[in-house]
């Protein structure tokens, strides 16, 4: 950890990508605060307004403010992409652990499994899903870990194999240690490094993904503030108010910026070859 | 190498099979009756009725999951709820769209990131290594549906340049190609940038090779060594990733379509997601789970009959 976090503060790309991620967090934390109206608040009267005194980045189409609806949405942009990545990991942990560990036929019909997974292109098969089940936060969550786990799978699949045959797992076996606890004991923590990783680089893709499906009105139901509907919305007016595209598009830019400076350096652990790429 | 190709056909035809039975078991999740959900609250009994036995509800599930893969198999992908056209025939009138958004889109991207990558890898360290260090990274970091809609509004809205919906008259080239250029250029813009990331990595891989040393060596000129030699062992990763791009470009293609009102594969499945045409989101997407397994597929066969590494994996 001490090493990740060495090697984050020695280049300069990889501060920009922490400092702009320090500031989306406090904008998180502290979104009623900086917000300066009720993001669900609508004045019929003030739509559309172009940026001003009062509201900042102009209003949207029922006139709520855009700014506060920005500032609310990086609130769900983080919660979506957190918890989506926390089940992705979950689900590529324990398919992943049971896959290596077991090889044979086990580990193929698992990377089988995988591969269908990821077969499908994975923006066409969520909205599918979404679009039969009903747009809500836990089936957001719940489909975007599902389309992103197969690349946590084999991750953990590889590092469980590299792990498996050092000595000190073969002691365990030797003295008749249970699977489930060599699994749990032994080989979890020496997986997990990678696995950090790899999370921390899917952050950019999945917050994507999620303004994705807000875009097309299967993200996060209305009329909770995300920049995906905040862009469906800039996007039906985008003639008359392009504001609300702007502004929302700024701010996921600048948030996947952040993520991917930060990202391309933590690569460098998982994959040394693509050093000093950028 | 045959035994390797063997084993990746068949691996991605257990894949494209296991992803049809997927696929089947999802639609099983739509709630209520399939019958009555496709044909709308308006559908009187026998209606819903004489569909059920149309579509082969009546019959056990593990029939309907037979017949399903038995009919794909044979190209027959079922009926629109609607328009009563074979889903086969939409699915061809609109796939040509997507196939050329996206060929064009990764021929795009190299053309760009290539010689990018190339160019900073040959001047690495250098301030011009930087700047474009720094819009490959900002290229990627734009998702293309972003991109999209901010071409939309400057290119379209208020430069006037060009138009923002459809694909163009059919039949005439340049008003496709006119058609094209902005979704197009959305959805390469990060591929360019990950392009040249993987090419200037590539070339600085190459450059220390042996091989690389001793054209050196013998006098040759910098951009001889570097444009000449280095440049074509550095493309062979490229060509690959190419190959898995073009897979992942049919899928980015949805919110393209969608956005431009590009008729499209993506633009189909959504349309039928929204009028309930499950026959077609069922079709299309077997269509593009196979296109897409079918790209990856030869960008393995490619990287494999390149690198003999990759054949004993």
């Amino acid at each position: 950890m001490r090493r990740i976090i060495k090697k984050l503060l020695a280049e300069p790309l990889a501060i920009a990508g922490v400092v702009i991620i320090i500031f989306i967090l406090l904008v998180a934390i502290f979104a009623p605060f900086i917000a300066t109206h009720d993001p669900q608040s609508t004045f019929p009267a003030n739509r559309l307004q172009p940026p001003s005194r009062d509201n900042w980045m102009g209003t949207d189409n029922l006139g709520r403010d855009t700014y506060s609806r920005v500032v609310f949405g990086t609130r769900i942009a983080l919660l979506v992409s957190l918890l989506a990545i926390s089940f992705a990991t979950l689900l590529g942990l324990t398919f992943g652990i049971i896959s290596g560990f077991a090889g044979g036929k086990i580990d193929s019909a698992f990377l089988i499994f995988f591969d269908i997974i990821k077969s499908f292109p994975a923006l066409l098969l969520a909205i599918t899903i979404i679009a039969i089940t009903g747009p809500s936060l836990p089936m957001l969550i719940i489909i975007i870990g599902i389309t992103r786990f197969p690349a946590y799978s084999r991750l953990v699949r590889a590092q469980t194999l590299r792990v498996k045959g050092h000595d000190y797992i073969l002691a365990a076996k030797a003295l008749g240690v249970s699977v489930p606890r060599i699994m749990i004991k032994h080989l979890l923590p020496n997986v997990l490094g990678p696995v950090f990783i790899q999370a921390a680089m899917d952050i950019p893709i999945v917050i994507t993904f999620e303004a994705g499906l807000s875009f097309l009105g299967l993200g996060v139901p209305p009329p909770t503030p995300s920049w995906g509907s905040i862009l469906r919305t800039g996007y039906s007016f985008l003639r008359i108010a392009p504001y609300m595209v702007i502004f929302g598009g700024a701010v996921l830019m600048l948030t996947t910026l952040g993520f991917t400076l930060m990202g391309e350096t933590l690569r460098d652990f998982l994959d040394p070859k693509l050093r000093k790429v950028v | 190498m045959t035994g390797f190709i063997i084993r990746r056909l068949l691996v991605t035809v257990i894949t494209v099979l296991g992803a049809m039975i997927l696929l089947f078991v999802i639609l099983q999740l739509i709630p209520g009756d399939f019958a009555s959900v496709v044909l709308g609250p308006r559908a009187t009994p026998d209606i819903i009725e004489s569909f059920r036995i149309k579509m082969g509800l009546d019959q056990p599930i593990y029939v309907q999951l037979f017949n399903f893969i038995f009919n794909a198999i044979q190209g027959d992908l079922g009926q629109d709820v609607l328009s009563h056209l074979p889903v086969r025939i939409l699915i061809l009138q609109v796939l040509p769209h997507t196939i050329v958004l996206a060929l064009t889109s990764i021929v795009v991207a190299a053309l760009l990131g290539i010689p990018l990558g190339a160019y900073a890898a040959a001047f690495k360290g250098s301030w011009v290594d930087r700047v474009l260090g720094v819009i490959s990274i900002s290229a990627i970091t734009i998702p293309s549906f972003l991109a999209g809609l901010l071409a939309l509004l400057i290119f379209s809205v208020y430069l006037q340049w060009f138009p923002a919906m459809g694909a163009g008259q059919s039949g005439n080239i340049a008003d496709q190609i006119y058609h094209l250029v902005l979704p197009a250029s959305a959805l390469a813009l990060g591929w360019v940038g990950y392009l040249a990331r993987i090419m200037r990595a590539s070339m600085l891989d190459e450059m220390t090779e042996d091989y690389v040393r001793t054209a050196r060596s013998k006098g040759l000129k910098e951009s001889v060594v570097v444009f000449k030699h280095a440049l074509r062992g550095a493309l062979i990763p490229v060509i690959a990733v190419i190959g898995v791009g073009f897979g992942n470009l049919l899928g980015g293609a949805v919110l393209i379509e969608i956005i431009f009102h590009r008729p499209g594969l993506g633009y189909l499945i959504y349309t039928a997601i929204r009028t309930r045409n499950y026959p077609i989101v069922q079709g299309g997407l077997i269509i593009a789970v196979i296109l897409y397994s079918l790209a990856n597929l030869l960008a393995d066969l490619s990287y494999g009959s390149i690198d003999p590494r990759v054949r004993s994996e």
